[in-house]
């Protein structure tokens, strides 16, 4: 917790005044007891009347001092709580941004979210608090005995024996209900999971008709919730008359030996008073520490998570690279021998692959789900290190590029169609951030998405919404093309882009980036062999392997693997139509 | 905008409903109520209790020890009586409000089993999820903790009033004086806080909305080294919501010190007047103390009042939307339909017309007339409505005019449970419940054998893969379940209608994740499953459609053509543009 202290660095006198400030107005509290033994002691027995008015002068003026104390503490820690938490939050935007895909697909960008999110809005309520409670609560706890010691030693010892044991009551509470609370949270969250599980299974459970089953499942959970709740409830709702009954004793306490000692001349009247009012001032200065307490076991547990993350340092980095120059008469994207196994997990996904791509050249790669096709695409713009064996682009190792040079040469449309909120323009803007209207309506085009495109309000300045909501899936899809396309990259990588897409709508698209962009290397990841079948060089793999690499006829004849999956998805007849 | 008039109406309409609800807990009502009036009672007795007893401890030999005693024996079983009260006033309490939620959620939950479908496909998932959790609990702790507080809160001001009253009515006129500070203060705060809270939740909720954006697609910033750009935004939102935070915490923190401020001009006025009323023998020093005591007590309830009919609107907004949703309009009812317990394997459709929304007609005029064991298959291109007609067949949705019958009987005559069971469905989505593997194929069949399980896994091909898993088939999987591909989870669903032996089948692209020779193998499968059944299949491969007896071609929603391949290949129409097309070069 304390390594994410150093967020405060800029908010030094904030940090140290706040609490600081609140001290001072502990201090005018504290000191209004007795005065008020003052005015009934010398004021009251005297009937002195201008010595009321004056002691209530003072009074008013502690409180409006005290008053203005707090409110500048209550800025400062506000100012500086919040500065915390936006310098953080920066911070870790700034880390997340370095992590390299390993990191991601090890943390989870669900995850990651929550840390920026969620974590550090409670981290920074935790330091607020503890800018405005830490202090002060625990300072009027000792204050209060201290006062009462002033006043009289002997009767100090009660004070010195109920505040330990209303503090160890409540931390005992707390201590258990806080697992309980959990436990709670985590019943909570099932039902949770029931409910969006069933909203969306609602289709299979009604056709099994299972919605009574699935009704009693809900209510035996709702039940156990009901019974942990209460249980739960029951502890923590000792709290209150636990500590009010204590303090009531200590008051007891304090009425049979203050008014032996005023017997005895010990003290006044006006100071036993003063001392039952210490004594209430004790139990709500605790009960904000047990509030306190509770808020910084949670900040805790955030500063925690949040540092996890910032543990996690990229296992790809390009520090140190320099612009790279063309090694000319190289082929355009190389693999040499190239092993690949993803951390955490010792098995290799990729073994031995050795192709090459010359520019200008369509390549096809082919085989089932988890042969290591979109593997083989992650490695070209170097979203992961190859575990031996290098991957070049223009006759250089990936790993000597700066991330920038190496990536402004690809287009890259993952499988999943991501679009960001804002307006066609601006999310055609990715990868050129200077592309122009024309460059923009010319990628629309290859990527087939003009035509909707047009038809939308503002055209360009169509708002998108967050993960393009109003599009649909083939839209989103064609969009996410377009955006590669636009600034024509060297590289074009479709990995399986075409899934949302009609076979017409794929086949058009197909023709028209053959014939707009010749110069350019396009990989086209695919399942369906009527994507490929036409590429310059198809790579076939299996289990991570390459199975066979030429094209449709010569793996038609060549390879088994090929020829199975083209049988699985043509006829016999089409297969020898159209190779 | 509703009027003001017509909020406070549905409000108090909530409000009466949720009472309903309360009805079984009424004797824990009764307890509740009977303790916390005790125990406000005794609070507030206590400090007369003790200011008598600072009464007899006036000065050096004038401590009257025998009516000490009394006073302090008094003041003890008074504390133990409060004590006991306030817990068990608590325990009530507990009862009643989570009884309620457990009651109002189980009843939530069951109306989502009978919602129509439309209303859950029409509806954002998350909207429904937080009805059932987040309001519901809401009510729990605004509603029904917050009436909890009102009351004892209300008891407390009156009781103190009445307290002070008796004992001298000048202090307590001081008392009553100051106390519109104490209402005004907060509330002014509060209002203030409030713009501001809304105004840092929207630039909150901006900030959310770029991270999950950003951070939720990091791969994608990653791959357009977009990171640079996506910190600019960044920097951006965190400043405005840092700009707006600091004003709504500053001013959110205002209430603590401005109402001990209060309560500090309180405590000097009842100092001060009653100081001057000792002076003519008004009040003694101890009436004084308690009089402190209450000042002190007295302005804490109303900041409390004050937060928690903050907390009550709330709480009844959060109540309005789940009774609304307790009010949606059901499927209609299946009690008193018979049941369709003899299948031939016949559908006929007639003269069905159907549309998602009203006045924008989708499906006209359909016929289909299909007879045992024969196949019809559904194409066209993505978002044609293709899963329209499934919607129909297996009556998640009803038709608007035409009808449909499954083996001569009208589907709507029949109950929904015994049609569903005549028709075994794989969908494209593939759903799968948080349980074990075995759980997850029997679904279909609770009480299948483990053999017929092992057996309906082989025939969907996963046999071999969940052997592997380090539980086998008690592997808990769940429908975020990372360790199984998309194909796996598929041919699971295929599994789990390998079990069952229905008489019709329907399958929505249900191969569309499996590698295409796995596909074969379970097309296979599909095969002997729908030998002498009747099928329906939604495919994008035309090959697998192309044996079909009967092909359904649609477009944007309508049904354009019908026939079988050749019939279709020979007129030459958008079938077979779209079979040529997947050969385009």
């Amino acid at each position: 917790m304390f390594r994410l202290a150093k967020y405060l660095k800029h908010y030094k006198i904030q940090s140290i005044f706040g609490p600081l400030f609140k001290l001072i107005e502990a201090c005018f509290e504290l000191a209004v007891p007795l005065i008020m033994a003052d005015i009934i002691d010398t004021g009251i027995k005297n009937e002195d009347s201008s010595y009321i008015l004056w002691r209530g002068g003072i009074l008013v003026l502690l409180g409006i001092l005290g008053l203005v104390c707090s409110l500048t503490a209550q800025y400062f820690a506000a100012k500086a709580s919040v500065g915390f938490g936006t310098e953080l939050r920066t911070a870790l935007f700034k880390h997340i941004n370095t992590l390299s895909y390993a990191e991601i697909d090890k943390l989870g960008s669900h995850t990651l979210v929550t840390r920026m999110t969620s974590d550090i809005n409670q981290a920074q309520t935790g330091v607020n608090m503890v800018l405005r409670l830490f202090l002060r609560s625990p300072f009027i706890v000792l204050g209060s005995v201290i006062m009462a010691f002033t006043i009289s030693v002997k009767l100090t010892l009660i004070f010195i024996i109920i505040s330990p044991a209303l503090a160890f009551v409540i931390y005992k509470i707390m201590s258990s209900t806080i697992p309980r609370y959990k436990k709670v949270q985590k019943t909570l969250d099932r039902t949770n999971l029931i409910t969006s599980e069933n909203l969306v299974g609602t289709r299979v459970i009604r056709a099994f008709s299972r919605q009574k089953d699935e009704q009693q499942e809900f209510e035996k959970n709702a039940e156990e919730l009901k019974k942990m709740q209460i249980a739960a409830g029951k502890i923590s709702a000792i709290m209150n008359p636990a500590t009010y009954v204590i303090v009531n004793l200590a008051i007891a306490a304090i009425l049979w030996f203050g008014g032996k000692s005023v017997n005895i001349g010990g003290i006044t009247q006006g100071e036993v008073i003063a001392l039952l009012n210490y004594m209430n001032q004790i139990l709500l200065a605790l009960l904000a520490v047990a509030l306190l307490v509770t808020n910084i076991t949670k900040m805790y547990a955030c500063a925690g998570r949040i540092n996890e993350v910032f543990d996690v340092q990229p296992s790809v980095s390009d520090e140190g690279n320099t612009t790279v120059s063309e090694i000319p008469d190289s082929p355009k994207v190389e693999f040499r021998d190239v092993s690949f196994a993803y951390s955490g997990s010792g098995e290799h996904v990729l073994e031995n692959i050795s192709f090459t791509a010359d520019k200008g050249m369509t390549v096809g790669i082919i085989g089932g789900t988890g042969s290591g096709k979109t593997s083989v695409i992650n490695l070209i713009p170097r979203f992961y290190d190859t575990s031996s064996g290098s991957v070049l682009v223009d006759g250089t190792d990936v790993k000597k590029y700066p991330f920038t040079q190496l990536r402004t040469k690809i287009g890259i449309v993952p499988q999943k169609a991501v679009l960001f909120k804002g307006t066609v323009r601006e999310n055609m803007r990715w990868r050129d951030r200077n592309a122009t209207d024309e460059q923009i309506m010319k990628a629309l085009e290859t990527a087939q998405a003009d035509g909707f495109v047009k038809q939308k309000q503002g055209v360009l300045d169509f708002e998108i919404l967050q993960q393009g909501k109003n599009l649909s899936g083939g839209q989103r899809q064609r969009l996410t093309i377009a955006r590669a396309l636009v600034g024509d990259p060297e590289i074009l990588i479709l990995d399986d882009s075409a899934s949302a897409l009609d076979l017409a709508t794929d086949a058009a698209l197909r023709k028209a980036i053959a014939e707009q962009t010749t110069d350019m290397t396009v990989f086209i990841v695919s399942q369906r062999i009527s994507s490929i079948k036409n590429a310059d060089r198809i790579v076939v793999l299996e289990d991570g392997r390459v199975a066979g690499i030429g094209t449709h006829k010569e793996l038609f004849g060549s390879c088994d693997v090929y020829r199975e999956i083209c049988l699985s998805q043509l006829s016999e007849k089409e297969v020898a139509e159209h190779a | 905008m509703p009027d003001k008039k017509q909020i406070k109406q549905s409000s108090s309409k909530a409000l009466k409903k949720l009472l309903g609800y309360a009805k079984p807990y009424r004797p824990l009502f009764v307890l509740s109520t009977v303790f916390a009036l005790i125990s406000v009672g005794c609070t507030l007795y206590a400090p007369i209790l003790i200011g008598k007893g600072v009464d007899v401890i006036v000065g050096v030999d004038d401590v009257d020890f025998d009516r000490l005693i009394p006073v302090i024996a008094g003041l003890l079983i008074l504390v133990a009586v409060t004590g006991i009260c306030q817990w068990l006033m608590s325990i009530c309490t507990n009862r009643i409000t989570f009884g309620i939620v457990r009651d109002l959620r189980n009843e939530a939950f069951s109306k989502l089993e009978r919602l129509p479908l439309s209303y859950i496909d029409s509806h954002s998932h998350g909207d429904i999820i937080s009805r059932v959790i987040t309001d519901v609990e809401q009510v729990s702790d605004g509603l029904l903790m917050g009436f909890a507080q009102l009351f004892t809160g209300v008891c407390t001001v009156l009781g103190t009033l009445v307290f002070m009253l008796t004992i001298n009515v000048k202090i307590t006129l001081v008392v009553v004086l100051i106390t519109p500070l104490s209402l005004f203060v907060p509330r002014f705060v509060s209002k203030s806080t409030y713009k501001l809270f809304h105004k840092q939740s929207v630039a909150r909720g901006e900030l959310t909305g770029l991270v999950e954006e950003m951070t939720g697609e990091q791969k994608t910033v990653t791959a357009f080294c977009y990171g640079d750009e996506a910190q600019a935004k960044f920097d951006e939102a965190n400043k405005a919501l840092a700009d707006v935070s600091v004003k709504a915490i500053f001013f959110s923190s205002l209430t603590n010190p401005t109402t001990r401020f209060v309560n500090g001009l309180v405590y000097t006025g009842v100092g001060i007047v009653g100081a001057f009323t000792a002076f003519s023998g008004g009040i003694t020093v101890g009436q004084l103390s308690s009089f402190l005591t209450y000042a002190n007590q007295y302005t804490k309830p109303f900041n409390e009042i004050s937060g928690v009919i903050t907390e009550l609107q709330g709480a009844l907004a959060s109540a309005q939307r789940v009774f609304s949703l307790l009010e949606e309009p059901e499927e209609s009812s299946d009690s008193g339909l018979k049941e369709l317990s003899s299948f031939d394997g016949s559908v006929d459709v007639d003269d069905v017309s159907f549309s998602y929304v009203e006045n924008k007609p989708l499906i006209e005029d359909f016929d289909l007339h299909v007879r045992k064991g024969q196949r019809t298959a559904i194409v066209g291109p993505t978002g044609c409505g293709k899963t329209t007609v499934i919607n129909l067949l297996m009556r998640f949705y009803d038709v608007d005019s035409g009808k449909i019958s499954v083996s001569g009987e009208d589907i709507r005559n029949v109950t929904r449970a015994s049609l569903r069971s005549g028709y075994a469905m794989v969908l494209q989505e593939t759903w799968l419940k948080t349980g074990t593997i075995r759980d997850n194929i029997a679904y279909g069949r609770p009480d299948a054998s483990e053999q017929d399980i092992i057996a309906a896994a082989k025939a969907a091909y996963c046999h071999s893969f969940i052997k592997r898993l380090p539980l086998g088939y008690d592997t808990v999987i769940s429908d975020s379940y990372a360790t199984l591909s998309a194909g796996q989870k598929q041919l699971l669903c295929i599994a789990r209608v390998m079990l069952c032996t229905p008489h019709m089948l329907i399958l929505d692209e249900a191969t569309s994740s499996i590698d295409t020779r796995t596909e074969i193998l379970v097309q296979n499968a599909f095969a002997k499953l729908m030998q002498g059944r009747t099928s329906f299949i939604i495919a994008h491969r035309l090959s697998t459609i192309k044996e079909a007896d009967n092909i359904i071609v649609m477009k944007d929603g309508h049904i354009v053509e019908q026939g079988d391949h050749r019939s279709l290949m020979q007129k030459g129409g958008f079938y077979c543009e779209l079979y040529n097309s997947q050969f385009a070069q």
